[in-house]
């Protein structure tokens, strides 16, 4: 019954299935989402989430609360009256000290302290990491070594030197003191930063321009700093929120007039008049730290990949 | 003592530590205009390092350079009349092909039109025309680097210097390219310098060849020269492919024994007055040079082995067999089809052959 032509073609129907089967996905077997082991993973991040966001939602939640429902002491409830009248009073009449004129002046002096401080600490570690890696020069490692050991050096006991320093300079207690005093600091960790980034560069780069006859700051200018990006990126993040959170060298260097945003929170904060005033003080802390968090959250992913780069090579 | 009218690159004396590491000894070199030099030899043999001195781009310890007549030991790399490529192609990344090229040319302050006429010639005469406005990363490999030697070429210099250009290539793009710096040389008619590891370049480029080893020259000759008549073991080891086969034994009156078997090779050409020399020698003879079967009775050298190995390599094969209980390598026709355990005649002339001393590795 069953001629030739169609038992061939059951015998190559039969050859194709045995293909498919071969071809078909292999591997190991898929692992399903929710093994125990994940249950327990997610649970214990989740927990430490909330350990870490809880403080946030109650500052949160309380400056925009009425002093009244404050005092009713049910600190994780929602605001019941929304007002955002404490961020105001922070802002602009809070008293800090002498003065009620909230944070404002505070900010502002820290935005005069912040921009020169980054782009003269920025500027000058780019090209000390430069002439470290390509321009070297008899004892530059040691130079080298002996900055980075600076950076080990506690600042407490550079404090009263740069007092001395500053004071001898007709400086202290001025403005362009506590950005030199930031610029000092910053030098360690900038300057390795842009070292290690310039060292991963190809460094046929460098001698190319060199044939092309460019010198020290054209090859810096048009070849380098163009391909440094990321590593620029980094340091300023770094310098940023280094500066912005800076309480110490403020509080000592910059006088009274010019007392950056973190000291007048503080003089806020503690200060021994009246009852304090939480849903302020609440709202004067997220509005200080409101500055490193918008950097951060722009420039996340350019931190880690400048980070990255930076780290190639010792 | 340096005649200027000859020498486009004299180097005198040249030394260069790093600490106490050696890295260029005593060297002494001279480039004839136009000439097309490559520095050959293995990793670590000084010859990118003495390129760079040439280039300006690092600092010597002793001796002197001298670039068409003028003495540029401590001159800026910009003044020693060079151009220099580089293996890794050396791009700044974030320049379009015609900024790359214009780079030295803008650095050294040169009139808009002249740049802009610089950059066509060169870019013609390396086909990039179409690149001129892409940045080196949508390059290939091959365009990289002819970018690469346009930046050297519109700036009109006397000197090239090419450190492994053709390293980061893949094979077929290498022997292109390789065509093309040839092509380049015959048209330019300016001096070249040219470091490499792959003697295929070496041979195929070279008007002549220094061969390096340990910061010194070892040989500096024709390639020809090089490869028929090396000075020492160590460049008749490290020219060639198949490598020469070296057989131990002692020289006697012009007959050379190895393990019993005497090998008459008077038509060897000694070196001069080292024709009665006795001594415990080695005999290299080149794979290529050896007689298979009937055509090995007619060389004065002949004698019968035993295949051991057969690699066939299409156009032809290479066989491995023994004179006496040392090993002898030969490259055969691939049509005599030769095979393992088959006894064969071989046989080689003394003429074509080397001798070197056992002791010292120079040439007898």
């Amino acid at each position: 019954m069953s001629n030739p032509a169609t038992l061939s073609t059951n015998v190559a129907l039969d050859a194709v299935k045995t293909d498919i089967t071969l071809d078909g996905p292999h591997g190991p077997r898929p692992k399903p989402f929710f093994t125990p082991r994940r249950i327990i993973l997610y649970s214990i991040l989740f927990v430490a989430c909330l350990y870490y966001l809880f403080p946030l939602y109650v500052m949160i939640t309380t400056s925009f609360k009425t002093m009244p429902e404050i005092r009713f002491g049910n600190i994780f409830a929602p605001p019941i009256e929304f007002t955002g009248e404490a961020w105001s009073k922070a802002w602009s009449s809070a008293c800090t000290g002498l003065t009620c004129q909230g944070l404002s002046p505070g900010f502002w002096n820290s935005i005069k302290i912040l921009i020169p401080s980054v782009i003269i600490s920025t500027a000058v570690a780019a090209v000390n990491g430069y002439g470290l890696v390509n321009w070297k020069f008899k004892g530059s490692e040691i130079f080298f070594a002996v900055l980075i050991f600076g950076s080990f050096i506690p600042y407490q006991v550079m404090l009263y030197p740069l007092v001395m320093l500053t004071r001898e300079m007709g400086i202290f207690g001025t403005i362009p003191a506590v950005i030199m005093v930031h610029t000092i600091f910053g030098m360690p960790i900038l300057t390795l930063l842009f070292r290690n980034y310039f060292a991963s560069l190809p460094p046929e780069l460098f001698k190319a321009a060199r044939v092309d006859g460019a010198g020290f700051w054209r090859i810096f200018f048009e070849v380098m700093l163009p391909m440094s990006l990321p590593i620029v990126v980094v340091a300023l993040i770094l310098q940023v929120t280094g500066i912005w959170n800076d309480f110490l060298f403020g509080v000592v260097f910059a006088g009274t007039q010019n007392l950056p945003m973190t000291v007048q929170l503080n003089n806020i904060v503690n200060s021994a008049q009246g009852t304090p005033e939480y849903n302020v003080n609440m709202a004067a802390t997220m509005l200080t730290g409101l500055v490193p968090l918008i950097v951060y959250f722009v420039s996340g992913r350019l931190f880690v990949r400048g980070v990255a780069a930076g780290a190639v090579k010792g | 003592m340096i005649d200027n009218t000859k020498t486009s690159v004299s180097i005198r004396n040249l030394s260069l530590s790093f600490g106490s590491v050696q890295v260029l000894q005593e060297m002494n070199l001279d480039v004839k205009y136009g000439e097309f030099i490559v520095l050959l030899g293995p990793s670590g043999c000084g010859k990118s390092t003495l390129l760079n001195c040439i280039a300006g781009l690092l600092d010597v310890t002793g001796g002197q350079i001298y670039i068409s007549g003028k003495n540029v030991t401590w001159e800026e790399p910009k003044d020693r009349g060079i151009g220099m490529v580089f293996q890794s192609y050396a791009l700044y990344p974030q320049m379009t092909v015609r900024k790359n090229l214009s780079f030295g040319l803008r650095v050294a302050g040169l009139p808009r039109e002249e740049i802009d006429k610089r950059v066509k010639r060169a870019s013609e005469m390396l086909q990039i025309e179409p690149l001129l406005d892409r940045k080196p990363a949508n390059l290939s490999g091959g365009q990289r680097q002819r970018v690469a030697i346009g930046r050297a070429l519109v700036r009109d210099v006397d000197v090239f210097l090419f450190d492994e250009p053709l390293s980061n290539l893949d094979a077929k793009l290498r022997a292109d390219l390789r065509v093309e710096i040839k092509r380049l040389h015959q048209r330019l008619e300016n001096t070249m310098i040219y470091v490499t590891h792959d003697q295929i370049e070496a041979m195929t480029l070279a008007d002549r060849i220094a061969i390096m080893r340990d910061g010194i020259i070892q040989q500096l000759d024709t390639p020809h020269e090089i490869y028929n008549r090396p000075v020492n073991l160590f460049v008749a080891g490290f020219i060639g492919s198949p490598a020469m086969n070296f057989i131990k034994g002692d020289l006697k009156s012009r007959t050379f024994v190895a393990d019993g078997v005497t090998l008459p090779i008077d038509h060897y050409a000694f070196q001069p007055g080292n024709e009665a020399l006795n001594a415990n020698a080695i005999l290299g003879v080149r794979p290529e040079h050896v007689l298979v079967g009937e055509a090995a009775n007619a060389v004065p050298v002949n004698f019968e082995s035993e295949i051991e190995i057969v690699e066939p390599m299409g156009s032809d094969t290479i066989a491995w067999a023994r004179i006496g209980t040392q090993e002898f390598t030969f490259r055969a026709d691939a049509e005599l089809n030769l095979e393992p355990g088959q006894k064969i005649r071989l046989g080689f002339d003394p003429a074509r052959a080397s001798v070197f001393d056992a002791a010292s590795g120079e040439r007898i």
